[in-house]
């Protein structure tokens, strides 16, 4: 009975989250809930917030303002040895897979320590060890070499492990792939996949590459300056994209054909200062749709979208976009099938 | 070829550090000088060939001879047996003061960069406040506080040199405690105290280590000093810096009294600066 009540209750609930570092605003408000099981990609361009976003859903930093409730606590309310024992069923995997580990730690050493910290697999570590190096694919002997012995994708590959170790429910991907080359984006990629339908992991994955996004999201919201500008199921972001900042971000997806001539929708200007944002909708300065009233009034999130106008702007020529995007999917996966075996 | 072979087969940091580290002669000339010294002053007893106090009237001033190699003092004391013997108060001096900077410079350097906030502003206002006295300077002023003797002109050597290790300390601390796997570390779970020992520390050793090879060879420099104004070892018991002072009244009759002295802090001090600055470039990670 209860168990029923747990399935359809979100495993986790950010409420008006914010943090300004002294005046830079840098996430302003967001709000929403991660399910058990499925993947919220955070996208938008650097420095709109999506790192500090995660940091603060980990609370790695301490928030400004708002509450993120997991099992019904508010995570910043928690004395910080609750929090470490919390920190059992949230992980994170960083962009950077040579800053990540520890240089001076053995790999083995590094799969260790989580054990003990929270006191699991007791008298069993070691066997462990391997069963998490396995799972990511790597073999026990990997477990006596340092991180400078390793490639990138392997590198990340020891990220996920120690991340898996402590079996959390929900890992923070901060943008786990974008420092990879693509064949091995799409390998360490389909491993997420596969270790998300075996443990049932929620992910928030933080991303700026839409293939991507297309490929491993359940669903997407969109950030822009602190704020969430669409919250959307993959699929309907991806054919009808509502807000303007969205529209945009689809139509810079390069194309790999020149013959293939595509409407673009090209930004003006660059992104404004988080010190101090544009009144109204901040994205009104670059919105080529932009009227009096976004500079006056700031749109609120509704229906998944931060827009006065979104109804009245003409409908989006998706189907050549949702061609290319499959396109480099393709050959995402294309390399995963040729790649996969090393 | 040989030397990729050997890259791949070894891992350990520390030893890919050691074999960079000999590769470089001028490291490996200070390295080989520092253990021939510290062998010196562990073997003292049995190599040198006279008593290092027992004056004698007839040597009084004696220049080098198959008897006395390096001479004689104005007592008849056996120079080479005093430079033996000195060596123990050098080297003493150069390890004593500087494990004390670091004893304190360390712990403190970590609580600064690791805290922040106020612990920091406090700690390095005053660090600063040290750091605006001359090294030198301060020593001698604490040394003739706590009294002439070794003992506390290590004491002074060392509480001097600690600023410049816990500024090192705390800087290095900043630049780790921004690296992912300390934030890592910390969504793991683990304690403040264990990602300060097991996951910062052993990242900002290589320059310490640098630093406290430098720190050794100006505290040898220092107890020289100290011991030169009669702060440091006191008489009859040998020191270099001792015996140039008092070289200091023959240097026209007996050149050798301050020439032996002389030259062994001279390469002392060199050899200990060549170390230094070889482990820097071999512990660098920048150096492939």
């Amino acid at each position: 009975m209860l168990e029923g009540a747990a399935v359809s209750e979100p495993l986790l609930r950010a409420r008006g989250l914010v943090k300004h570092f002294k005046k830079v605003q840098a996430v302003d408000g967001i709000s929403f809930d991660l399910h058990a099981g499925e993947t919220l990609a955070l996208v938008g361009e650097s420095g709109c917030g999506k790192s500090t976003a995660g940091k603060l859903l980990l609370r790695l930093i301490e928030p400004t303002a708002g509450a993120v409730l997991f099992k019904r606590q508010n995570i910043y309310e928690l004395k910080e040895r609750e929090m470490r024992s919390l920190r059992r069923e949230m992980q994170v995997i960083f962009q950077d897979p040579y800053g990540s580990l520890n240089p001076r730690m053995t790999v083995g050493d590094m799969l260790e320590e989580p054990l003990r910290l929270h006191g699991l697999h007791r008298c069993n570590e070691r066997a462990r060890v391997t069963e998490l190096l396995g799972l990511v694919g790597l073999s026990p002997e990997h477990a006596q070499r340092y991180p400078h012995e390793f490639s990138g994708g392997q590198r990340q590959r020891i990220g996920i492990a120690r991340a898996l170790a402590v079996e959390p429910r929900l890992i923070v991907c901060d943008e786990p792939v974008s420092a990879l080359d693509v064949s091995i984006q799409a390998q360490v990629i389909n491993l997420l996949q596969d270790l998300q339908r075996q443990f049932g992991l929620a992910y928030l994955f933080i991303a700026h590459d839409l293939a991507v996004v297309k490929h491993i999201a359940t669903r997407v919201a969109v950030m822009y300056l602190g704020k969430f500008v669409e919250v959307a199921e993959k699929h309907s972001l991806f054919a009808r994209p509502r807000h303007p900042y969205t529209r945009a971000l689809l139509s810079a997806i390069p194309v790999p054909d020149p013959a293939l001539k595509k409407q673009r929708l090209v930004l003006q200007g660059d992104v404004p200062s988080p010190y101090d944002p544009p009144s109204g909708c901040r994205f009104r300065t670059r919105c080529p749709w932009a009227r009096e009233r976004c500079a006056a009034e700031e749109p609120r999130l509704l229906e998944g979208v931060a827009c006065h106008f979104w109804r009245e702007l003409e409908p989006y020529a998706s189907a050549s976009q949702s061609a290319l995007v499959n396109e480099r999917l393709a050959r995402l996966q294309a390399a995963f099938q040729s790649g996969g075996a090393t | 070829m040989a030397a990729v072979v050997f890259e791949t087969i070894d891992a350990s940091p520390g030893r890919r550090a050691v074999r960079r580290l000999a590769r470089r002669a001028g490291a490996v000339f200070g390295f080989a000088v520092v253990v021939f010294f510290i062998l010196i002053a562990l073997l003292a007893p049995w190599l040198a060939p006279y008593d290092p106090v027992a004056t004698s009237w007839s040597a009084v001033r004696a220049a080098p001879s198959a008897a006395h190699w390096f001479g004689a003092d104005e007592l008849g004391r056996d120079v080479l047996s005093r430079i033996i013997w000195g060596t123990r108060a050098s080297i003493l001096a150069g390890v004593v003061s500087v494990s004390i900077s670091l004893a304190l410079g360390v712990p403190i350097g970590m609580l600064t960069g690791y805290l922040g906030r106020w612990v920091d502003a406090l700690i390095s206002r005053v660090t600063d406040a040290m750091l605006a006295c001359p090294f030198l300077i301060l020593a001698i002023a604490l040394a003739a506080f706590l009294g002439p003797s070794l003992t506390n002109a290590m004491i002074a050597i060392g509480i001097s040199a600690t600023p410049i290790f816990i500024r090192l300390t705390r800087a290095q601390v900043l630049a780790a405690k921004a690296e992912d796997y300390v934030e890592a570390a910390r969504a793991l779970g683990n304690p403040h105290l264990r990602i300060a020992l097991r996951h910062i520390l052993p990242n900002i050793v290589a320059p310490l280590i640098v630093q406290a090879t430098l720190a050794i060879a100006a505290a040898v420099i220092a107890e020289a000093s100290l011991s030169f104004l009669g702060l440091g070892q006191q008489p009859p018991a040998p020191s270099w810096g001792s015996m140039l002072n008092t070289a200091r009244n023959y240097v026209d009759q007996a050149p050798w009294m301050a020439i032996w002295p002389g030259l062994s802090i001279f390469l002392l001090v060199l050899s200990f600066n060549l170390l230094g600055d070889g482990l820097r470039d071999a512990l660098d990670p920048r150096h492939k």
